[in-house]
């Protein structure tokens, strides 16, 4: 087969989210099928009925806590080299200080899932998509590395491979020379699991991240997002983000 | 005006000892490449806030310069000036020389450079940087049209089309490379509207002091004749295009000081942005376009070949300079997520991007600059670019009148 239509294969199952739950299945049984509580089967589709979404209450997010860091990089095997200017970080602890006011606060950050990625645009060869239900990933087999999406990502939410990675998740193929950022799990996601960052912050009972579909108004993000106000981070791009900020 | 003899320039020993002091630069450029992606880019200055380093500097410098190169043509071919017509050859060639220098450094930076195919079969037409990649390609096959136009006797009449066409190719080009930077709202050096006209405009400066030294040095060393009324008229060019960059240069700065978000960044890079403050003041407007200018209208340095190939010289490096304010500096002005609060976190959001340029980039970029002289001796070696002589009586129409004139 050429490596051209191997990519298509690929990437026809990676948007459909057939792959990732195929490669779980494989590599950790047990572990995977005894969480699933699953609500739609595995070859369905992805469908843009769904928008996956995130709220982050900035009030609970305790400021010495990096449980939700710690855990994205458990999941997705991000053990750095020490090396921290090019190590890879899909989300990390922001400390924000009011320069007024005096008054400290503390969030993560990660891919803002945006509606319209500024990565997706300017990607020269597609690597860089949106899925129907609104998650943005990176097909790690036809990005050439450029990096043109880390230029144009606002929240500075992506990272470049720059070594040779070893010991990866088959549910998170990762490559050197390649960009990546955060994917909200989506191998959980479709098997219906919660995200790590959001499962680990749960854990540790401070419930500062609420994930689910924003286009259900039963939902309990879109609840939440109903009663309490919140913000996108630089609203002025009108990039309708899928992370919601709320107490900044 | 005689007819214009075009000729091959010699070969033979000293030929060749250039083209291998040249090789071997573009050896050591293909080394870098290969340390850099055999070992990740990690053993580069770049890192995940200053993703484009000094290999995009030197990149987009040659592109940019590339399409400044053919100006010289264009200015016989479209505006009909004869005075430039001996000289359309070798604009074109240096034209279609440095793109192919550019692209080469970066295509050699991708993380996976292995993927070119994929760059070429997958487009994504809403990207404009794919879009460059196919204004790039019909660049170098427009102007290659355009120079067997030229040298083909039968197929002369269609050099003016063929000039034209080119001509509004490279706008569109300069324009799509300057918009690379001007699609990036997020970041404030590059949310201007400015940055595509002004880049046109840095690309006549750069391609024809690229083109003066070129053809100093290649008449020199080839003991053909090079009189001094085309010398002149290119460098009194030289001068208006210096002059009209610093006056972008200043339009830029001063837009973006009356849009208020933007005065942070215009701080930054005018008054505390350390190295690129300097570079921007010192490098780029004191040695990169006063003292050329000054040197070009000098009444006796003005007249010295010596001094315009310094002056040529001079905008070049200023150039570089910058590219690498509009590129680097661009990145490492920290990017405004959160107005009214100080940032801190472990990737470095908050504070100024940290980028030291490592060798192999630094080789890898000048092995670009060496793709490209290849490239145009080569070609000045196997086919008739250049006119056997330039001297006045043989190629300026006006210059019996302006010698009765001078010894009038
Ligand atoms: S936050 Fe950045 S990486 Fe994520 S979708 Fe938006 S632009 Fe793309
Ligand atoms: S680095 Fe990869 S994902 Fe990002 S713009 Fe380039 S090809 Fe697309």
């Amino acid at each position: 087969m050429s490596e051209e239509s191997n990519i298509d294969i690929y990437r026809r199952r990676f948007m459909s989210g057939t792959a990732t739950a195929a490669a779980g299945l494989a590599v950790a049984p047990g572990v995977m099928l005894t969480e699933v509580a699953r609500a739609k089967p595995a070859d369905q589709a992805v469908s843009s009925d769904i928008r996956w979404g995130m709220l982050i209450d900035t009030n609970k997010c305790n400021e010495g806590c990096n449980d939700c860091v710690t855990a994205c990089n458990e999941e997705h095997n991000l053990e750095g080299f020490g090396r921290p200017a090019t190590d890879a970080q899909w989300i990390r602890k922001v400390t924000l200080k009011d320069k007024q006011t005096g008054n400290i606060q503390t969030l993560p950050m990660l891919c803002q899932h945006c509606e319209h990625p500024p990565c997706v645009d300017v990607c020269p060869t597609g690597a860089s998509f949106k899925r129907e239900d609104g998650i943005v990933l990176v097909d790690k087999h036809i990005c050439i590395g450029c990096r043109y999406c880390m230029m144009a990502c606002p929240y500075k939410a992506r990272s470049f491979v720059h070594e040779k990675l070893q010991d990866q998740m088959p549910y998170s193929p990762r490559g050197k020379g390649t960009v990546e950022s955060c994917t909200f799990c989506v191998h959980r996601v479709d098997e219906d699991i919660l995200p790590a960052c959001v499962v680990a912050c749960k854990e540790e009972n401070h419930n500062a991240i609420t994930f689910g579909d924003m286009n259900d108004p039963d939902s309990e993000i879109s609840q939440q997002l109903k009663q309490h106000s919140s913000r996108q981070v630089r609203a002025d791009l009108e990039l309708n983000t899928g992370v919601r900020y709320r107490g900044i | 005006m005689k007819d214009i003899v075009f000729k091959e320039i010699d070969g033979g020993k000293p030929f060749y000892l250039l083209l291998g002091f040249i090789g071997f630069f573009v050896l050591a450029a293909l080394g870098s490449a290969w340390y850099m992606e055999h070992n990740g880019h990690w053993v580069t200055g770049m890192n995940n806030q200053i993703v484009w380093g000094t290999p995009h500097v030197f990149a987009v410098f040659l592109i940019v310069a590339a399409s400044g190169a053919l100006n010289v043509a264009s200015i016989s071919s479209v505006f009909q000036k004869t005075a430039y017509k001996p000289l359309a050859r070798l604009s074109g060639l240096l034209a279609i020389a440095l793109l192919a220098g550019g692209l080469a450094i970066l295509v050699l930076d991708l993380g996976r450079p292995d993927r070119l195919i994929v760059a070429m079969t997958y487009y994504n037409f809403k990207s404009i940087f794919a879009w460059n990649i196919i204004l790039y390609i019909g660049f170098m096959a427009v102007v290659a049209i355009y120079l067997w136009m030229m040298m083909e006797r039968k197929m002369n009449k269609f050099t003016r089309v063929a000039g034209f066409s080119a001509f509004i190719w490279r706008l569109i080009l300069t324009t799509g490379t300057g918009s690379i930077f001007g699609f990036l709202v997020a970041r404030q050096a590059y949310d201007t509207a400015i940055l595509a006209p002004m880049f046109i405009i840095m690309s006549f400066a750069f391609g024809l002091a690229i083109f003066i030294l070129v053809l100093l040095g290649i008449y020199k060393w080839s003991d053909r004749p090079l009189g001094d009324s085309i010398l002149f008229r290119l460098k009194n060019l030289l001068g208006v295009f210096i002059g009209a960059v610093l006056y972008f240069v200043l339009t830029y700065h001063l837009t973006n000081l009356y849009i208020t978000e933007n005065h942070g960044v215009e701080q930054f890079i005018l008054m505390d942005g350390g190295v690129y403050t300097k570079l921007f003041w010192i490098v780029q407007i004191l040695l990169g376009s006063l003292l050329p200018l000054a040197l070009l209208y000098h009444p006796s340095t003005g007249k010295s070949r010596g001094w315009i190939g310094i002056a040529s010289l001079l905008v070049i490096i200023g150039g570089l300079a910058q590219m690498y304010v509009i590129i680097i500096g661009g990145q490492a002005y920290p990017m405004e997520m959160f107005p009214g609060k100080e940032v801190v976190s472990s990737f470095a959001d908050g504070i100024t991007g940290s980028y030291t340029p490592s060798l192999p980039e630094i080789i890898l970029g000048m092995g670009g600059i060496a793709v490209a002289l290849a490239a145009t001796f080569v070609g000045v070696r196997v086919l008739r670019f250049l006119p056997s002589t330039l001297a006045d009586d043989a190629v300026d129409p006006h210059y019996p009148a302006r010698e009765a004139e001078a010894s009038a």
